[in-house]
Order: C-alpha cells, then sequence, then structure tokens
C-alpha cells in the first residue's frame, strides 16, 4: 500500500493501490455516464408502473396501461376476423360445386387457402405445392382421388388412409412380392413403362391383365374411385426408374394425409381446398 | 498412509466403473464409464509406482505456473476444435448433404452443435478462464496458490468433464437444456471440481499479501460462485437409473424454462462476461503499462452489474407461456444493464489514455481493444433486442446468432487471443512470441472473420423476422418457413466463410505458440533497422562517369 501519487498524462490521482505493478486512478465516474444510467432506472420504474411487472402475493402488478401480449395478438386477430366476418360467412355458404372463379369470394378463398397451404400443407408438398417423391403434386391434372373442387375438398377434409376419420380415402395395394415370383415381377416392371401403346400379348401384357387391371384398369389408366393411379401418363409418385417401381411392386405403398376438417376450421378447409383447386390441375 | 487412502479410493472408482462399461442401460454411459475406468486404473498405477518415492521438494515463495501453462495448451486445443466444429455445422446448414450418411447420428447437426457450443464456451472460455484466474489471483495478491496440487485436480478433473460431455453429445446423452446439456453424472462431478476451484481461488484470496483486493478478482470470484449457484440449481434432476444416463428435470413446463433462461442469460452474464471482464482488468492496463482509468467507477458498474444481471433472463422468453409481469421485468432489468456493462469497456479503454499510440505496434493491445469495442456492440444490442417490440422481430432468427457471434468471437474470442499472446512468451521464459507478422495476421484474419459472421446474420435475421411475420391486407400469411430457409442460402455461406477466415487465424495462433514454445528465435526488426546482407551494401548511387 503506497501513497497516492499523482499519474503526469492524465493529471488524476491514484489511490495509492498496486497490484503486479497496476494502479488505479482516482478518475470521478464520467458525467454523461451517470445520467444515462440514471436515465434508464427512472425510465425503468415508469415501465414497470405502466406495464404489468411486480410479483405481488396473488398475482402481479397490472400496469396502468392494461397492455398484455395475449390481449394484443387477440386484439389483432379480432381486428382482422371482424373485417373478414361477411367473407368468411359467404364461403362457408357457398356450394362448391357451382363456385364462381370470377368473384370476389373466390379471390378471397384463394388468398385464404394460400396462407393456410402455406403453414399446414407446405411441409410435405412443398412450398410452390409441386410435391416430392410420395407427395402428390397438387399443380398438375393428375388426381388419385379425383379433382373437382368438391373431391379436393372431400380429400383435405377427411384425409387418405388416416386411422381417425371414418370417411378418409381408402384402398391398398397388395404387396405382390408375396404372391408373385421376382421374375414376375421384373417382367411386370419392364412392362409398365410401355404403357399406354404395350404389346398386350407380351407375358408382361398378361401378368398386367392378371393382377394390375382389376384396379388400375384394363388399360392402365387408373381409377379415382379406390385412388389408383393412372399407369400410362408417365407420372410416377415413388418414382419410375425400375429400382422405384421394384420396390413398389414388391412392398406396395400406403400414403397416409391427416383429416384436415379435424385440425381446421370449416372456413379454412374450403379457403385450402378452393386454393390448391386453382393451382393448374382443377376440374 | 495418504497413498494408501488414494489407491483404495482409485481402485474403488475403477470398480464401478468397469462395472458401468459392461453393464450401463446406454451406449452413452458404457462409453462413458470405459473412459473413466481408463483413467482411474491409469492413476491407480501411477499412484502405485510412485509409492515411497522421494517426493521433489517444490520452492514454496514461488507462483505456481505448471497449470498456468497447461490452461494456454488447453486454451488453444479446445478452441481449435469448437472453432473447427462450428465451421463445419455453419457449412451444414447452407450444404444439409454434409449430414453425411456414413456419419449419421454422430456426426448430425443436432448432435455437433451442442459439441461446437460447449467446446467454445466451457472448453475454449473456460479453460482461458481458470488458466487466467489462478495467473492474475497469484499476481495481484502476491501469493502463492492455495492448496497445493488441489489445483491440478482442477484443470485434469476439468478436462475430464469437457471429455465426458462431447463424448455424451456425440453418443446421444443429453438433457436437452441449452448450454446446460450433460447428464446428471457429468453434472455431479463438475460440481465437484468447481468447489474444488473456489477452495483455490478464495484460499489464495485469503491468503493474499495486499491489503486490498484487485478488480479482477472481484469478477473472477462473483464468476466462480454464481456459475456454481447456476449450474446446481438448473441442473436438479433424477436419474431414471444410477447405471444409465438418463434423468428427469426436476421442473417442468413454464417453470423449467425460466429455470433454463435464467441459468442460460447468466452463463453469458457471469461466464462470458464477468469471469472476462476480470480478464480485461488484468491485460488491458499490464500490457498497455497504465493505470485503470476509474476505480470508482470499477466498484459502481462491478456490483450494478452483479446485481442486475441475475434478473434478466426473462428476457428470452417474450411471448411465451411466461406471465407477461415477468417478462417485463426482464426486458427492464436488461435495459437498465446496458450502462453498467459500457462502463466496464469504458475503464477499459480509456485506461489506454496515453497509450493509444500503441494500437499501432502492438497486437496484443490491436486484439484487446477490438474486443472492448465488440463488448461495447454487443451490449448495447442485447438490451435493445431485450425490448418486447425488437425482440418480436429477432428472435428465433439469425439475428440472435449473430448477436452472440459477434459478442462470443468479438468480445470473448479476441481476448483469449491476446491473453493466449501474453502468457505465452511470459511462461516459457522466451522474450516474445515468435512471430510478430503472424499475429498482425492472425488479428485481420480474425477481424474480417467476424465481420462476414455478423453483418450476415444480421441481413438474413432481420429478413426472415420480416418474411414470417409478413402477412397480407386480408391478415394472411405470405410466406411458408421453406421460402424463407431458402432465401437465407446465400447469407449461410458468408457466414461459413467467416468461420472459416477465424479458424484459419486460430490456427497461425497455433503455429505461432508452438514456435514460441520450442524457443526457435526469430529477429524481428524493423525493415529500417535491418543490416542489409554481405555483397547488397547499399551505395550511394552510382554517379555517371563523365
Amino acid at each position: 500500500m503506497g501513497e497516492p501519487r499523482k499519474d503526469d498524462l492524465t493529471g488524476r490521482e491514484t489511490m495509492g493501490h498496486e497490484f503486479d505493478g497496476i494502479e488505479e486512478l482516482n478518475t470521478p465516474m464520467p458525467r454523461w455516464w451517470l445520467i444515462t444510467f440514471y436515465l434508464t432506472v427512472i425510465w425503468g420504474i415508469g415501465y414497470t408502473i405502466a406495464f404489468p411487472a411486480w410479483p405481488m402475493i396473488s398475482g402481479a402488478t397490472a400496469g396502468l396501461l392494461g397492455y398484455s401480449t395475449r390481449g394484443e395478438v387477440t386484439q389483432d386477430i379480432a381486428s382482422h376476423e371482424a373485417a373478414n366476418a361477411n367473407l368468411v360467412e359467404d364461403l362457408n355458404a357457398v356450394n362448391l360445386a357451382a363456385f364462381d372463379p370470377q368473384s370476389d369470394l373466390h379471390r378471397y378463398a384463394v388468398a385464404r387457402g394460400a396462407s393456410v397451404f402455406r403453414a399446414q400443407c407446405s411441409q410435405c408438398h412443398g412450398s410452390g405445392a409441386a410435391g416430392a417423391k410420395g407427395y402428390p403434386n397438387l399443380l398438375d391434372n393428375d388426381w388419385l382421388w379425383g379433382g373437382s373442387l368438391e373431391e379436393v375438398a372431400h380429400s383435405v377434409r377427411h384425409g387418405i388412409r388416416n386411422e381417425t376419420d371414418d370417411d378418409a380415402h381408402w384402398s391398398q395395394m397388395p404387396a405382390f412380392g408375396e404372391i408373385r415370383e421376382a421374375t414376375e415381377i421384373d417382367t411386370l416392371v419392364s412392362f409398365l413403362p410401355t404403357l399406354p401403346d404395350a404389346d398386350w400379348d407380351s407375358p408382361g401384357g398378361a401378368l398386367f391383365a392378371d393382377n394390375c387391371a382389376s384396379c388400375h384398369g384394363d388399360a392402365g389408366l387408373g381409377d379415382r374411385s379406390q385412388g389408383a393411379p393412372n399407369l400410362a401418363d408417365a407420372i410416377w409418385l415413388y418414382g419410375g426408374d425400375p429400382d422405384s417401381l421394384t420396390q413398389t411392386i414388391t412392398y406396395s405403398r400406403f400414403g397416409v394425409m391427416p383429416a384436415w376438417g379435424q385440425r381446421l376450421t370449416e372456413v379454412d378447409v374450403r379457403a385450402v381446398s378452393t386454393y390448391v383447386h386453382s393451382l393448374g390441375g382443377g376440374e | 498412509m495418504a497413498d494408501a487412502l488414494k489407491l483404495t479410493a482409485l481402485g474403488l472408482v475403477a470398480l464401478i466403473a468397469a462395472y458401468a462399461a459392461d453393464q450401463g442401460n446406454d451406449i452413452a454411459f458404457r462409453v462413458h464409464g470405459f473412459i473413466i475406468l481408463l483413467v482411474a486404473a491409469g492413476l491407480f498405477i501411477w499412484t502405485l509406482r510412485g509409492t515411497d518415492e522421494p517426493r521433489p521438494s517444490v520452492a514454496m515463495g514461488d507462483y505456481m505456473d505448471g497449470p498456468v501453462r497447461a490452461g494456454v495448451i488447453a486454451t488453444a486445443f479446445w478452441g481449435m476444435a469448437g472453432l473447427a466444429v462450428g465451421t463445419l455445422i455453419a457449412f451444414q446448414l447452407a450444404f444439409p448433404a454434409l449430414n453425411f450418411e456414413w456419419a449419421q447420428p454422430f456426426g448430425n447437426f443436432g448432435r455437433l452443435r451442442p459439441l461446437h457450443t460447449s467446446a467454445v464456451i466451457f472448453a475454449f472460455g473456460g479453460n482461458a478462464l481458470i488458466a487466467s484466474s489462478i495467473y492474475i489471483v497469484q499476481r495481484t495478491s502476491r501469493t502463492r496458490l492455495f492448496g497445493g496440487n488441489l489445483v491440478w485436480f482442477v484443470f485434469w478433473g476439468y478436462q475430464l468433464f469437457i471429455v465426458l460431455a462431447a463424448t455424451g453429445y456425440l453418443l446421444g446423452a443429453t438433457q436437452s437444456k441449452e448450454y446446460a446439456e450433460p447428464e446428471w453424472y457429468v453434472d455431479i462431478w463438475l460440481t465437484i471440481i468447481w468447489v474444488a476451484y473456489l477452495v483455490v481461488f478464495l484460499g489464495t484470496i485469503i491468503n493474499r499479501r495486499e491489503r486490498h483486493i484487485y478488480v479482477a478478482n472481484w469478477f473472477f470470484l462473483a464468476f466462480i460462485i454464481t456459475v456454481a449457484m447456476l449450474h446446481v440449481v438448473n441442473n436438479l434432476a433424477v436419474p431414471v437409473s444410477i447405471w444409465g444416463s438418463k434423468s428427469v428435470q426436476l421442473f417442468a413446463g413454464v417453470q423449467d424454462a425460466m429455470t433454463q433462461w435464467w441459468y442460460g442469460h447468466n452463463a453469458v452474464g457471469f461466464f462470458l462476461t464477468a469471469g472476462f471482464l476480470g480478464m480485461m482488468y488484468y491485460y488491458v492496463p499490464k500490457q498497455a503499462n497504465r493505470p485503470v482509468y476509474s476505480y470508482k467507477l470499477s466498484i459502481v458498474h462491478f456490483w450494478a452489474l452483479i446485481f442486475l444481471y441475475i434478473w434478466a433472463g426473462p428476457h428470452h422468453l417474450h411471448y411465451t407461456a411466461l406471465p407477461d409481469w415477468a417478462s417485463t421485468l426482464g426486458m427492464v432489468f436488461s435495459v437498465i444493464l446496458w450502462m453498467p456493462s459500457w462502463a466496464g469497456m469504458m475503464n477499459g479503454l480509456m485506461t489506454l489514455n496515453g497509450a493509444w499510440d500503441k494500437i499501432r505496434t502492438d497486437p496484443i493491445i490491436r486484439f484487446l481493444v477490438a474486443s472492448l469495442a465488440f463488448y461495447g456492440m454487443a451490449t448495447f444490442e442485447g438490451p435493445m433486442m431485450s425490448i418486447r417490440a425488437v425482440n418480436s422481430l429477432s428472435h428465433y432468427t439469425d439475428w440472435t446468432v449473430g448477436h452472440v457471434h459477434s459478442g462470443a468471437l468479438g468480445w470473448n474470442g479476441m481476448i483469449i487471443f491476446a491473453m493466449i499472446y501474453f502468457l505465452t512468451p511470459r511462461l516459457w521464459n522466451r522474450g516474445a512470441m515468435y512471430s510478430t507478422a503472424a499475429m498482425n495476421w492472425h488479428f485481420w484474419l480474425a477481424m474480417i472473420g467476424i465481420v462476414l459472421y455478423a453483418a450476415s446474420m444480421w441481413v438474413t435475421g432481420i429478413m426472415e423476422g420480416l418474411m414470417w411475420r409478413e402477412v397480407d391486407d386480408q391478415g394472411f400469411l405470405v410466406n411458408s418457413f421453406a421460402d424463407t430457409v431458402s432465401a437465407k442460402f446465400p447469407m449461410y455461406v458468408v457466414r461459413g466463410l467467416g468461420g472459416v477466415l477465424y479458424l484459419a487465424g486460430a490456427g497461425i495462433m497455433c503455429w505461432n505458440m508452438w514456435m514460441t514454445i520450442r524457443g526457435y528465435a526469430r529477429v524481428n526488426q524493423p525493415v529500417s533497422q535491418m543490416t542489409p546482407p554481405a555483397g547488397e551494401t547499399s551505395a550511394p548511387a552510382a554517379t555517371p562517369a563523365e
């Protein structure tokens, strides 16, 4: 412990402490710093009076402004809902079979549906709705279960092959690996890409007629009533290369979609169906 | 007698670990049992061979610098590991194919990310803090470290903790709490180490031969005590079985979230701020050879910082199930924290009054000034982001990631590099670092790296925040989540490049350390004073023949 000395460069006194050669100056706290610090404290006190802040014995102070984050969101949603109330009512009432694509209501449904789609559907079908392996492309007109607005709405509302909705679309292709020889499956795999102008007298044609035609149709054009895909249009949900086709025929596939009627409001089901219907393939 | 006790204890630990290695319920626990078995058996043999050997006498008057040397090397080693993993996962986010199929599940982003954060915070930062604190406390207290070899237990025990934590993450043992991922038995081990660390540090302060306690030591002590409290409370859990790594948290729901972020924010506040301010309060005045700017300011900002930081955690939970009152208080305390944080920066920067010219010539001063500048930026940005309205834009976006990294790479990283350049020549009795040019290269690589990192994350963070909240006139969402992900791609590449530069700088530092420690000498004269090689003596320009 030494005596305070004057630091020549700054003109300040030192504290007289010295630690491993380090001294400390007796500089007062900068005025602007102290004032800013006090101001933030004063602001803090004011803020905690205005907003919910101090915990008491049963509950916390509510604040003079009556603010709550939940209230803010509720108000925000309510204001949009009030603005859209008439349109929602109309959309719930509209006959989907005769929905005029030129109407304002249709434009509203598409905008609303696009928003629902981005939040709920894009995870599987892609944000551009172009699908992915196992998840149908919704931009084309190759519909598994029907492409009219009502049929699309049915698929959205009840879903596909789920356990939660009795009205869900349901069908299942057998796993032909358990029924047919691997060589026969190979024959079918080389036959399928030749559709629709196939040689029906070939061994592949005979196998097709015996095993596939009952669901996919005599010409392989599919059957929407049971979700059997069209095999002659070169669109393959699980891939059209020989390996994928062998996999599909041997083990079958089982694509599932949730029943969105159980998760979304009626107006959102209608809106998102309208949106999907409007993407290009709607019938 | 002492050896007999030690051997018995080590033998018991080895036996239990062998049982755990064989019978553990999950892979992480079995591997950890095996690691502990190796360590305990190794120590057993080592102790056995040393029994009845004469102990080398220790000069008790000297400072104990062996653990500091080990700590400096460990800091550089874990720094390289942590930065390398960070760079890898940055590119994994830009190019998901780098989550290689053959490396699953160990090389998955989800397992590598906690490996990166723990490696840089607790291994890189933690070793720097331990090494610095025990170096500084001895010198500023003018006494040898308390507790004899206990500090070696702290050092090696801490390395074992790091190894157990890191391998645990890779093998899938995690309690899923950010920055507190290690499972229960690793937490217990860290608690033991930490108490030993406190004993060593506090004992040295009590033994001090200075009347006052130097400000750096206040900060180190606050760091050690508060981290102990945070660690214990946040990790309260009940193991499912003592032969398995899985445990169940004591708190649930929003209470758990609040405890976690009380811990998480103060890991920043006390580990990465208070502890590092302790480093700053030694290295800055020492390297600048100037008195600390204001003693009064250091007292006021120390107590303000310690008091305010502990309440700021709820700002991590704005707009969640956390009640509004807690969220308001977290925000208010965070904003009031602004000035006390800046006081640390001012006390550092203003200490350079009269020594500012050194910034041109002394790379260590340059690292320290950059570090303080980033500290100032991050401690302004932090309070701003804690404001509810700002947070509604910034939360969950890359802005947070950019904020954390401007603090971590800028403030923590740069001061650790300064520490390494300060300590290495002193600890190994070399005149200076082997290459000054390499230090300058390191500085600029690190600076450009930070700028690329922070700038890209600001841009992408604010962009994604705006895209998430964008709604049309009727209140409908405009973008899907995947739209925001694909929009961020270019910035993710820039961020990865920033990481490459920062890592390259640290690599140069390791080379420089190696050359310095090995004792290679190098002439670092200014060009103007160099004697030209023989045969090239600069003669006055020949006058044309007449």
